[in-house]
Protein backbone atom coordinates (compact mmCIF):
# COMPACT_ATOMS: atom_id res chain seq x y z
CA UNK A 1 0.00 0.00 0.00
CA UNK A 2 1.07 3.90 -0.51
CA UNK A 3 3.07 4.93 2.02
CA UNK A 4 1.24 8.80 3.45
CA UNK A 5 3.42 11.69 4.06
CA UNK A 6 2.24 13.33 6.88
CA UNK A 7 3.38 16.79 8.46
CA UNK A 8 1.76 17.47 11.57
CA UNK A 9 2.08 21.50 12.39
CA UNK A 10 1.24 23.91 15.28
CA UNK A 11 1.10 27.90 14.63
CA UNK A 12 5.14 28.32 15.62
CA UNK A 13 6.85 25.47 13.83
CA UNK A 14 6.48 22.08 12.11
CA UNK A 15 6.52 19.18 14.76
CA UNK A 16 7.33 16.54 13.04
CA UNK A 17 6.86 15.07 9.08
CA UNK A 18 7.77 12.05 7.44
CA UNK A 19 6.49 9.29 5.91
CA UNK A 20 3.42 6.95 7.89
CA UNK A 21 1.56 3.90 6.98
CA UNK A 22 -1.71 5.27 9.26
CA UNK A 23 -2.95 8.35 10.86
CA UNK A 24 -5.67 8.28 13.42
CA UNK A 25 -7.06 10.93 14.84
CA UNK A 26 -10.17 12.41 16.50
CA UNK A 27 -12.17 14.74 14.95
CA UNK A 28 -15.80 16.50 16.00
CA UNK A 29 -17.18 13.64 14.66
CA UNK A 30 -15.90 10.78 15.99
CA UNK A 31 -11.95 8.91 15.92
CA UNK A 32 -10.64 8.54 11.91
CA UNK A 33 -8.30 6.40 10.50
CA UNK A 34 -6.67 7.15 6.94
CA UNK A 35 -4.31 5.09 5.22
CA UNK A 36 -2.76 5.46 1.87
CA UNK A 37 -5.44 6.73 -0.90
CA UNK A 38 -7.43 7.94 0.65
CA UNK A 39 -9.94 9.88 -0.65
CA UNK A 40 -9.60 14.11 -0.20
CA UNK A 41 -10.98 15.22 3.35
CA UNK A 42 -11.19 18.32 5.06
CA UNK A 43 -12.22 17.69 9.08
CA UNK A 44 -11.92 19.58 12.35
CA UNK A 45 -10.16 18.02 15.03
CA UNK A 46 -11.29 17.95 18.30
CA UNK A 47 -8.90 17.80 21.28
CA UNK A 48 -6.87 15.22 21.81
CA UNK A 49 -4.61 12.28 20.77
CA UNK A 50 -3.45 12.11 16.87
CA UNK A 51 -1.17 8.51 16.30
CA UNK A 52 1.02 8.08 13.83
CA UNK A 53 2.27 4.49 12.66
CA UNK A 54 5.51 5.50 10.82
CA UNK A 55 6.83 3.35 8.14
CA UNK A 56 8.93 0.77 10.34
CA UNK A 57 5.92 0.19 12.77
CA UNK A 58 6.77 2.89 15.52
CA UNK A 59 3.94 4.76 16.67
CA UNK A 60 4.37 8.25 16.90
CA UNK A 61 1.61 9.98 19.55
CA UNK A 62 1.26 13.86 19.56
CA UNK A 63 -1.73 15.97 21.30
CA UNK A 64 -3.23 18.37 18.91
CA UNK A 65 -5.93 20.97 19.89
CA UNK A 66 -8.03 23.26 17.50
CA UNK A 67 -6.86 22.24 14.49
CA UNK A 68 -8.32 20.58 11.36
CA UNK A 69 -6.80 17.42 9.25
CA UNK A 70 -6.69 17.55 5.61
CA UNK A 71 -5.79 14.56 3.36
CA UNK A 72 -5.01 14.60 -0.11
CA UNK A 73 -2.97 12.98 -3.00
CA UNK A 74 -1.83 10.85 0.24
CA UNK A 75 -0.57 13.88 1.82
CA UNK A 76 -1.97 14.45 5.28
CA UNK A 77 -1.52 17.28 7.20
CA UNK A 78 -2.72 18.14 10.80
CA UNK A 79 -2.51 21.94 11.62
CA UNK A 80 -3.43 22.18 15.27
CA UNK A 81 -3.06 25.85 17.09
CA UNK A 82 -0.84 24.00 19.79
CA UNK A 83 0.42 20.99 18.85
CA UNK A 84 3.08 18.55 20.79
CA UNK A 85 4.25 15.20 20.49
CA UNK A 86 3.71 13.07 23.56
CA UNK A 87 5.72 10.32 24.90
CA UNK B 1 45.00 73.79 26.71
CA UNK B 2 43.55 76.11 24.38
CA UNK B 3 39.64 76.47 24.69
CA UNK B 4 39.65 75.69 21.20
CA UNK B 5 41.62 72.50 21.65
CA UNK B 6 39.45 71.78 24.85
CA UNK B 7 36.07 72.25 23.05
CA UNK B 8 37.38 70.11 20.19
CA UNK B 9 38.28 67.65 22.22
CA UNK B 10 34.90 67.22 24.21
CA UNK B 11 33.08 66.76 20.86
CA UNK B 12 35.04 64.00 20.37
CA UNK B 13 34.86 62.23 23.39
CA UNK B 14 31.28 62.41 22.80
CA UNK B 15 31.10 61.16 19.42
CA UNK B 16 33.22 58.26 20.60
CA UNK B 17 30.76 57.62 23.39
CA UNK B 18 27.71 58.01 21.09
CA UNK B 19 28.98 55.28 18.75
CA UNK B 20 29.89 52.74 21.20
CA UNK B 21 26.00 52.98 21.75
CA UNK B 22 24.94 52.80 18.24
CA UNK B 23 27.85 49.50 17.40
CA UNK B 24 26.15 47.57 20.19
CA UNK B 25 22.62 48.69 19.43
CA UNK B 26 23.45 47.20 15.66
CA UNK B 27 25.21 44.16 16.66
CA UNK B 28 22.27 43.20 18.90
CA UNK B 29 19.61 43.68 16.38
CA UNK B 30 21.60 41.95 13.81
CA UNK B 31 21.87 39.17 16.04
CA UNK B 32 17.64 39.53 16.49
CA UNK B 33 17.18 39.84 13.08
CA UNK B 34 18.26 36.25 12.46
CA UNK B 35 15.98 34.68 14.97
CA UNK B 36 13.30 36.68 14.00
CA UNK B 37 13.44 35.60 10.25
CA UNK B 38 13.51 31.75 12.09
CA UNK B 39 10.38 32.57 13.29
CA UNK B 40 8.80 33.46 10.08
CA UNK B 41 10.40 30.96 8.27
CA UNK B 42 8.98 28.27 11.26
CA UNK B 43 5.48 29.83 11.03
CA UNK B 44 5.78 28.86 7.22
CA UNK B 45 4.08 25.06 7.00
CA UNK B 46 1.45 26.44 9.40
CA UNK B 47 0.02 29.34 7.03
CA UNK B 48 0.80 27.55 4.22
CA UNK B 49 -1.24 24.68 5.42
CA UNK B 50 -4.30 26.63 6.56
CA UNK B 51 -4.41 29.37 3.38
CA UNK B 52 -4.72 25.96 1.40
CA UNK B 53 -7.29 24.69 3.07
CA UNK B 54 -9.42 27.89 3.06
CA UNK B 55 -8.85 28.09 -0.67
CA UNK B 56 -9.81 24.67 -1.10
CA UNK B 57 -13.20 25.47 1.05
CA UNK B 58 -14.21 28.47 -0.83
CA UNK B 59 -13.29 27.23 -3.95
CA UNK B 60 -15.10 24.19 -4.26
CA UNK B 61 -18.07 24.97 -2.13
CA UNK B 62 -20.56 27.57 -3.24
CA UNK B 63 -21.58 28.14 0.87
CA UNK B 64 -22.51 31.81 1.41
CA UNK B 65 -20.53 32.31 4.62
CA UNK B 66 -20.69 35.80 6.51
CA UNK B 67 -17.16 36.43 6.42
CA UNK B 68 -16.30 35.79 2.39
CA UNK B 69 -19.37 37.59 1.07
CA UNK B 70 -18.59 40.81 0.01
CA UNK B 71 -21.48 43.40 1.83
CA UNK B 72 -23.77 45.78 -0.48
CA UNK B 73 -22.60 48.50 1.51
CA UNK B 74 -19.48 48.89 3.24
CA UNK B 75 -20.04 51.95 6.19
CA UNK B 76 -17.32 51.68 7.97
CA UNK B 77 -13.63 49.86 7.93
CA UNK B 78 -11.29 48.61 10.89
CA UNK B 79 -7.47 49.12 10.03
CA UNK B 80 -4.87 47.47 12.55
CA UNK B 81 -1.58 48.98 12.49
CA UNK B 82 1.42 47.01 13.29
CA UNK B 83 4.23 49.51 14.41
CA UNK B 84 7.04 49.15 17.02
CA UNK B 85 7.34 49.68 20.42
CA UNK B 86 10.76 51.00 20.24
CA UNK B 87 11.85 54.10 17.87
CA UNK B 88 15.75 54.36 16.64
CA UNK B 89 14.64 52.39 13.54
CA UNK B 90 14.75 54.93 11.05
CA UNK B 91 12.05 55.43 8.84
CA UNK B 92 10.28 52.09 9.72
CA UNK B 93 7.08 53.42 12.03
CA UNK B 94 6.78 56.78 10.49
CA UNK B 95 6.50 54.63 6.65
CA UNK B 96 3.92 52.17 8.36
CA UNK B 97 1.37 55.09 9.75
CA UNK B 98 2.09 57.00 6.52
CA UNK B 99 0.45 54.31 4.48
CA UNK B 100 -2.19 53.97 6.99
CA UNK B 101 -2.93 57.12 6.72
CA UNK B 102 -2.94 57.02 3.32
CA UNK B 103 -5.33 54.16 3.11
CA UNK B 104 -7.58 56.16 5.51
CA UNK B 105 -8.12 58.89 3.01
CA UNK B 106 -8.47 56.21 0.56
CA UNK B 107 -11.33 54.73 2.26
CA UNK B 108 -13.10 58.09 3.52
CA UNK B 109 -12.91 59.24 0.21
CA UNK B 110 -15.58 55.72 -0.65
CA UNK B 111 -17.59 57.21 2.72
CA UNK B 112 -16.23 54.98 4.82
CA UNK B 113 -15.96 55.67 8.63
CA UNK B 114 -12.58 54.36 10.17
CA UNK B 115 -11.91 52.43 13.14
CA UNK B 116 -8.25 52.03 14.01
CA UNK B 117 -6.65 49.23 16.12
CA UNK B 118 -2.79 49.51 17.56
CA UNK B 119 0.22 47.07 17.60
CA UNK B 120 3.18 48.75 19.37
CA UNK B 121 3.57 52.08 21.62
CA UNK B 122 4.78 54.02 18.89
CA UNK B 123 1.49 54.03 17.38
CA UNK B 124 -0.04 54.75 20.27
CA UNK B 125 1.89 57.54 20.90
CA UNK B 126 1.10 59.01 17.08
CA UNK B 127 -2.82 58.82 17.87
CA UNK B 128 -2.39 59.93 21.73
CA UNK B 129 -0.49 62.91 20.08
CA UNK B 130 -2.82 63.93 17.89
CA UNK B 131 -5.86 63.56 20.47
CA UNK B 132 -7.28 60.43 17.71
CA UNK B 133 -9.36 58.10 18.88
CA UNK B 134 -8.66 54.32 18.60
CA UNK B 135 -10.58 51.11 19.84
CA UNK B 136 -7.35 48.84 21.16
CA UNK B 137 -4.17 48.53 21.45
CA UNK B 138 -1.54 46.29 21.87
CA UNK B 139 1.66 47.13 23.33
CA UNK B 140 4.83 45.44 25.01
CA UNK B 141 5.79 42.64 22.60
CA UNK B 142 6.45 43.59 19.20
CA UNK B 143 9.94 42.60 19.22
CA UNK B 144 9.25 39.05 20.30
CA UNK B 145 5.07 38.72 19.13
CA UNK B 146 3.63 35.71 20.61
CA UNK B 147 0.85 33.78 19.13
CA UNK B 148 -1.56 34.36 22.27
CA UNK B 149 -1.56 37.77 21.40
CA UNK B 150 -2.15 37.11 17.43
CA UNK B 151 -5.48 34.97 18.79
CA UNK B 152 -6.58 38.34 20.99
CA UNK B 153 -6.78 40.24 17.93
CA UNK B 154 -7.92 37.98 15.47
CA UNK B 155 -10.91 37.45 18.05
CA UNK B 156 -11.51 41.73 18.43
CA UNK B 157 -11.41 42.36 15.00
CA UNK B 158 -13.54 38.93 14.14
CA UNK B 159 -16.38 40.12 16.82
CA UNK B 160 -16.60 43.44 15.79
CA UNK B 161 -16.53 41.99 12.01
CA UNK B 162 -19.50 40.08 12.87
CA UNK B 163 -21.57 42.94 14.57
CA UNK B 164 -23.85 44.44 13.27
CA UNK B 165 -22.43 47.59 11.55
CA UNK B 166 -25.80 49.63 13.15
CA UNK B 167 -24.45 48.55 16.53
CA UNK B 168 -21.27 49.80 15.69
CA UNK B 169 -19.83 46.47 13.84
CA UNK B 170 -17.66 46.99 10.69
CA UNK B 171 -17.48 45.54 7.26
CA UNK B 172 -14.19 45.85 6.10
CA UNK B 173 -10.82 44.44 8.05
CA UNK B 174 -7.20 46.08 6.87
CA UNK B 175 -4.03 45.52 8.39
CA UNK B 176 -0.93 47.25 7.37
CA UNK B 177 2.39 46.37 8.17
CA UNK B 178 6.10 46.39 7.12
CA UNK B 179 6.70 43.06 5.01
CA UNK B 180 10.31 41.71 5.27
CA UNK B 181 12.03 42.11 1.75
CA UNK B 182 15.50 41.83 2.31
CA UNK B 183 18.20 43.13 4.77
CA UNK B 184 17.90 46.40 2.89
CA UNK B 185 14.28 46.58 2.44
CA UNK B 186 11.13 46.70 3.84
CA UNK B 187 8.14 47.89 2.71
CA UNK B 188 4.83 49.07 3.97
CA UNK B 189 2.01 46.52 2.84
CA UNK B 190 -1.56 46.75 2.91
CA UNK B 191 -4.17 43.88 2.72
CA UNK B 192 -7.45 43.60 3.16
CA UNK B 193 -8.47 40.87 5.35
CA UNK B 194 -12.46 40.46 5.49
CA UNK B 195 -13.87 40.00 3.40
CA UNK B 196 -11.78 37.22 1.96
CA UNK B 197 -10.28 38.85 -1.54
CA UNK B 198 -7.06 37.57 -2.32
CA UNK B 199 -5.81 34.43 -1.28
CA UNK B 200 -2.00 34.91 -1.14
CA UNK B 201 0.56 32.24 -1.40
CA UNK B 202 -1.26 29.55 -3.13
CA UNK B 203 0.04 28.54 -6.07
CA UNK B 204 -1.77 28.86 -9.54
CA UNK B 205 -4.03 25.21 -10.15
CA UNK B 206 -1.76 23.34 -12.73
CA UNK B 207 -2.52 20.58 -14.80
CA UNK B 208 -1.44 18.08 -11.72
CA UNK B 209 -1.53 20.89 -8.97
CA UNK B 210 -5.74 21.06 -8.77
CA UNK B 211 -7.20 21.17 -5.80
CA UNK B 212 -9.15 17.77 -5.26
CA UNK B 213 -12.76 17.58 -4.42
CA UNK B 214 -12.81 17.58 -0.44
CA UNK B 215 -15.43 15.54 1.67
CA UNK B 216 -16.00 17.84 4.66
CA UNK B 217 -16.41 16.72 8.17
CA UNK B 218 -19.00 17.45 9.78
CA UNK B 219 -20.44 20.12 7.23
CA UNK B 220 -19.10 22.47 4.36
CA UNK B 221 -20.19 25.84 6.88
CA UNK B 222 -18.97 24.41 9.87
CA UNK B 223 -15.87 23.79 8.70
CA UNK B 224 -15.39 26.97 7.29
CA UNK B 225 -16.76 28.44 10.69
CA UNK B 226 -13.84 27.32 11.87
CA UNK B 227 -11.22 27.59 9.57
CA UNK B 228 -11.77 31.33 8.81
CA UNK B 229 -10.88 32.34 12.10
CA UNK B 230 -7.83 30.84 12.32
CA UNK B 231 -6.97 31.88 9.18
CA UNK B 232 -7.38 35.69 10.41
CA UNK B 233 -5.05 34.67 13.26
CA UNK B 234 -2.41 32.64 11.45
CA UNK B 235 -2.03 36.06 8.64
CA UNK B 236 -2.35 38.78 11.75
CA UNK B 237 0.43 36.48 13.50
CA UNK B 238 2.64 36.42 10.54
CA UNK B 239 2.07 40.35 9.67
CA UNK B 240 3.57 40.06 13.42
CA UNK B 241 6.58 38.42 12.61
CA UNK B 242 7.13 40.07 9.35
CA UNK B 243 6.76 43.64 11.55
CA UNK B 244 9.50 42.15 14.35
CA UNK B 245 11.85 41.16 11.77
CA UNK B 246 11.71 44.62 9.51
CA UNK B 247 11.84 46.11 12.88
CA UNK B 248 15.08 44.84 13.47
CA UNK B 249 16.40 44.94 10.22
CA UNK B 250 15.71 48.95 10.05
CA UNK B 251 17.21 49.56 13.44
CA UNK B 252 20.18 47.36 12.46
CA UNK B 253 20.81 49.74 9.31
CA UNK B 254 19.79 52.90 11.40
CA UNK B 255 22.57 52.20 13.73
CA UNK B 256 24.44 51.36 11.15
CA UNK B 257 24.61 55.08 9.21
CA UNK B 258 24.97 56.38 12.76
CA UNK B 259 27.55 54.64 13.91
CA UNK B 260 28.97 55.54 10.36
CA UNK B 261 28.32 59.17 10.73
CA UNK B 262 29.95 58.93 14.51
CA UNK B 263 32.92 57.66 12.63
CA UNK B 264 33.11 60.82 10.42
CA UNK B 265 32.73 63.36 13.10
CA UNK B 266 35.22 61.89 15.16
CA UNK B 267 37.40 61.72 12.07
CA UNK B 268 36.61 65.81 11.17
CA UNK B 269 36.85 66.80 14.68
CA UNK B 270 40.29 65.43 15.72
CA UNK B 271 41.57 67.00 12.16
CA UNK B 272 40.07 70.44 13.68
CA UNK B 273 41.80 69.76 17.32
CA UNK B 274 44.87 68.53 15.24
CA UNK B 275 44.82 72.04 13.39
CA UNK B 276 43.86 74.22 16.93
CA UNK B 277 47.13 72.18 18.50
CA UNK B 278 49.22 72.91 16.02
CA UNK B 279 48.15 76.29 15.89
CA UNK B 280 48.43 76.72 19.39
CA UNK B 281 52.17 75.90 19.35
CA UNK B 282 53.30 77.90 16.46
CA UNK B 283 51.37 80.74 18.64
CA UNK B 284 53.79 79.75 21.75
CA UNK B 285 56.84 79.58 19.46
CA UNK B 286 56.72 83.15 17.85
CA UNK B 287 55.78 84.42 21.49
CA UNK B 288 58.74 82.83 22.75
CA UNK B 289 60.65 84.31 20.06
CA UNK B 290 59.16 87.43 19.80
CA UNK B 291 59.93 87.72 23.51
CA UNK B 292 63.66 87.10 23.52
CA UNK B 293 64.04 89.85 20.90
CA UNK B 294 62.17 91.93 22.42
CA UNK B 295 64.69 91.06 25.60
CA UNK B 296 68.38 91.08 23.58
CA UNK B 297 67.46 93.64 21.88
CA UNK B 298 66.63 96.15 25.13
CA UNK B 299 70.10 95.24 26.35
Amino acid sequence: MTDLQVSLVSADNEVWSGQAKQVVARTTEGEIGILGGHEPLLAILASGEVRITVTDGTVIKANAADGFLSVENNNVTIVARDAELSE
Amino acid sequence: MGAQLRVYRQKIKSAQTTKKITRAMELISASRIQKALARVQASGPYSRAITRAVSAVATFSNVDHILTTEPEKVERAAVVIFSSDRGLAGAFNSNVLREAEELATLLRSQGKDIVYYLVGRKSVGYFAFRRREFVQSWVGETDAPEFSTAKEIGDAVVAKFLQPTSEGGVDEIHIVYNRFVSMLTQSPEVVRLLPLEVVEGVDEPGDDAVLPLYEFEPEVGDVLDALLPVYIESRIFNAMLQSAASKHAATQKAMKSASDNADKLIKDYTRLANNARQSEITQQISEIVGGADALSGSK
